[in-house]
């Protein structure tokens, strides 16, 4: 189908872009850009007014829990919820059951999400053999297959000798390393982040320290083997330091946050509540400063959800015993959307950190809306209110500390290669 | 009496001064039904209380228990063997389950924080914490404040040294949350691998660098257990270098004040909190807060039932 988007407000930061345009898209490819373009003969129009017309959004940090754990989220139902959201391309991590370390399982992922035939599935393998880091994964074997980073994504590689070998043997295979850091003998038993709230709760702590040590240890290796290294999910103002300091000495580190790193504290775990429990954990006000100030700075290059379904069961049961995560793909853009208003980032910005950045670390050919270029677009209603409520989010699980409250912008439509797959 | 709002005790935290002094003035006067030859009063007759003890205790259980019979409730005690995560029903079930007993008030203790807030959400009976975690243990506290009241005759203005490990101690947080509320100005001590983060703002206490810091003209001395089951390895080398630098002894103890009371909620490690002749020493009102348990929980559990009545 071929598509004319009139009167959109138009943000391309791959072409410095942010202007009232119209855009043409025939045959899955956007045609053509510019000021009253006339329809050809059978090209819907669709009406843009108000809204921004983005690169597509790009999630690269989501679990989609199939195969083995349907019960929580499959590939349809996330896709669902990834284009509800705005996403034209999500990655998804590869902690399933079994663990997606072969490239059987890359190709089985790839083949559900083209039969939801929603948003570009991408599938990020293994980083060691079963996730178990002992020895590497067939990184060559899974890259063939489609996967586009490799990551044992939900525990961290202990063994540094095994991760600098990982890091030089990726950069060999040319694909990227997302690296969950974690330093276990710090985490113990915590539950929440170690501060004054988990004193006042009676609850195990997370020290911010067992964060920055291994992110700190992680970027030291990149840098000692030259390889490139995304770290995932930064939650700490010692993590954006270190980051900072590296990419000042040229380090090839990048990095992603979450929204519930910018918009919350441990003060939300307050009354025990298990739809605020994640890893890492929330922290405080000074880290959520920190993670605000490093996405204003580019420091911290991609916002990613780590949406993470689990079932009510899950987390309706005390807090010790209580899954880690919450879901975002629907939640992402609104409250991102509100570091745009509260000035932290402009809207071009709010698009290279939510399309561009992640595109290219993972190597997509997207986040663009370059003459030519695979016509996934997001159409953004800023200041669309609407409220959360659990029969109408898309996704399979509804563990979120947002449920009930009202949010502020949303995607309006989400087109995928010329094609209208979401329309709100 | 006095009107008690709440249907459930789960944390000193949530109670006001008020009615703190409420429950302690009400546990005053039910102590005077444990000195008499029959030790019973109807009250609570044809009320069920549960006690589901999830973590093993015989002093807590068994002061909770006297507490209901004296009042006239009917009590059963429940003591699963394993938490309800491993054993495969879940702390929910378990209680649905009870509830469909149709119980009055269940009496909890459980190793995790925050589980009684968990039940009481889902339970329209009252819930009564033993000690959730390293959360509180709201009926220690109340005794303890009792104590001190018995010796004192007021807790206002009153130094008290809590010494140990605070972070592992739910006692602790009440009766930092329970003292400081009645006026009463805390000191704490201990290694600083067992302070918790930000444990000062808890209700404006003051953290010491030394026991003698804490101790000094302090009218009571309260020493905590050492909790060796809850800390791991690594929070200090041995118990013999933990009896020199934090234990309790005849020496140490003239620091505080020469009429100082000197008080532990057990079980004591003798020889390591406390020397055995502090343990058992004049200046000691350990086998007092005992005593003060039963009147004290008497009234907690007289105080929920006429909440729920109301």
């Amino acid at each position: 189908m071929n598509l004319l988007i009139q009167n959109g407000r138009v943000i391309d930061p791959s072409q410095g872009l942010d202007e009232e345009l119209d855009l043409l898209v025939e045959n899955g490819l956007v045609r053509e850009m510019g000021r009253g373009l006339t329809a050809p003969a059978g090209v819907e129009i669709v009406d843009a007014a108000g809204c921004c017309v983005v690169p597509g959004l790009v999630d690269m940090h989501v679990h989609l829990r199939e195969p083995g754990l349907e019960y929580k989220e499959d590939i349809e139902s996330g896709s669902r919820a990834a284009v509800a959201g705005g996403f034209t391309s999500i990655a998804c991590m590869p902690n399933t059951k079994p663990v997606i370390d072969n490239k059987a399982l890359a190709r089985y992922v790839i083949a559900r999400g083209r039969e939801a035939g929603l948003c570009n599935v991408f599938p990020v393998g293994c980083l060691t053999a079963g996730s178990k880091g002992e020895r590497l994964a067939e990184m060559g074997e899974l890259k063939e297959a489609g996967c586009v980073a490799v990551s044992d994504d939900g525990r961290p590689v202990v063994n540094a000798e095994l991760m600098r070998r990982a890091l030089e043997y990726a950069r060999g295979m040319q694909i990227p390393v997302i690296s969950h850091a974690e330093d276990l003998s710090l985490v113990g038993e915590g539950v929440m982040n170690e501060g004054f709230t988990s004193t006042e709760l009676g609850l195990k702590g997370i020290p911010r320290v067992a964060e920055d040590i291994a992110i700190a240890r992680d970027v030291m290796l990149a840098e000692y083997t030259n390889s490139p290294i995304h770290i995932a999910h930064v939650s700490t103002s010692g993590a954006v330091r270190i980051i900072r300091n590296a990419k000042l000495r040229g380090v090839r580190v990048t990095c992603e946050t979450a929204p519930h790193y910018f918009t919350l504290t441990d003060d939300a775990v307050r009354g025990y509540n298990t739809n605020a429990k994640m890893n890492p954990p929330l922290r405080e006000a000074d880290d959520v400063a920190a993670i605000r100030a490093g996405l204003s700075d580019g420091t911290i290059d991609v916002i990613a959800t780590d949406h993470a379904p689990h079932h009510l069961d899950e987390k309706d049961v005390e807090f010790n015993v209580a899954a880690n995560g919450i879901i975002g793909l629907e939640t992402s853009l609104p409250l991102s959307l509100a570091l745009v208003e509260q000035g932290v980032l402009t809207m071009s910005q709010l698009v290279e950190r939510m399309s561009c950045c992640p595109s290219l670390i993972l190597g997509l050919e997207r986040g663009t809306l370059a003459k030519g270029a695979v016509a996934d677009i997001t159409l953004i209603d800023p200041t669309l209110p609407w409220v959360v409520e659990a029969d109408k989010l898309a996704s399979k699980s509804t563990n979120t500390p947002w449920m009930g409250q009202e949010m502020k912008g949303a995607a309006v439509a989400t087109i995928v290669a010329g094609r209208v797959v979401y329309r709100r | 009496m006095a009107n008690f709002k709440h249907k459930d005790i789960i944390a000193l935290q949530d109670l006001t001064k008020q009615e703190i002094e409420l429950l302690l003035s009400t546990a005053e006067s039910m102590r005077e039904i444990n000195n008499r030859d029959i030790k019973k009063v109807p009250t609570l007759r044809g009320k069920t209380i549960v006690n589901l003890f999830y973590e093993s205790s015989t002093r807590t259980r068994t002061s909770f228990e006297l507490a209901a019979k004296r009042l006239s409730a009917d009590t059963v005690n429940i003591s699963p063997s394993t938490s309800s995560a491993t054993k495969g029903e879940t702390l929910a079930d378990t209680a649905l389950n009870l509830l469909a007993m149709k119980p009055d008030i269940i009496v909890m203790r459980h190793s995790v924080s925050g589980s009684h807030y968990f039940l009481s959400k889902k339970l329209p009976c009252s819930i009564v914490n033993a000690g959730d975690g390293v959360h509180e243990h709201p009926s220690q506290g109340l005794l303890d404040m009792l104590t001190m009241k018995d010796r004192f005759g007021r807790l206002d203005g009153l130094k008290v040294a809590i010494v140990g490990d605070i972070s592992h101690s739910r006692v602790a947080r009440s009766n930092i949350q329970g003292l400081t509320k009645l006026g009463s100005q805390v000191f704490l001590a201990g290694p600083p691998t067992m302070m918790p983060p930000g444990v000062e703002r808890l209700g404006n206490v003051t953290v010491c660098d030394s026991l003698r810091e804490a101790i000094q003209d302090a009218d009571v001395v309260m020493m905590l257990r050492i909790q060796q089951e809850r800390q791991g390895k690594t929070l200090m080398p041995n118990a013999r270098e933990y009896a020199r630098y934090f234990g309790l002894n005849p020496e140490n103890l003239k620091l505080a004040k020469p009429d100082a009371m000197v008080m532990h909620p057990g079980p004591i490690n003798r020889g390591v909190e406390m020397a055995s002749s502090v343990v058992d020493g004049d200046q000691s009102w350990i086998l007092k807060q005992v005593e003060n348990g039963v009147a004290v929980r008497m009234s907690m559990l007289y105080h929920v039932c006429e909440g729920e009545l109301e």
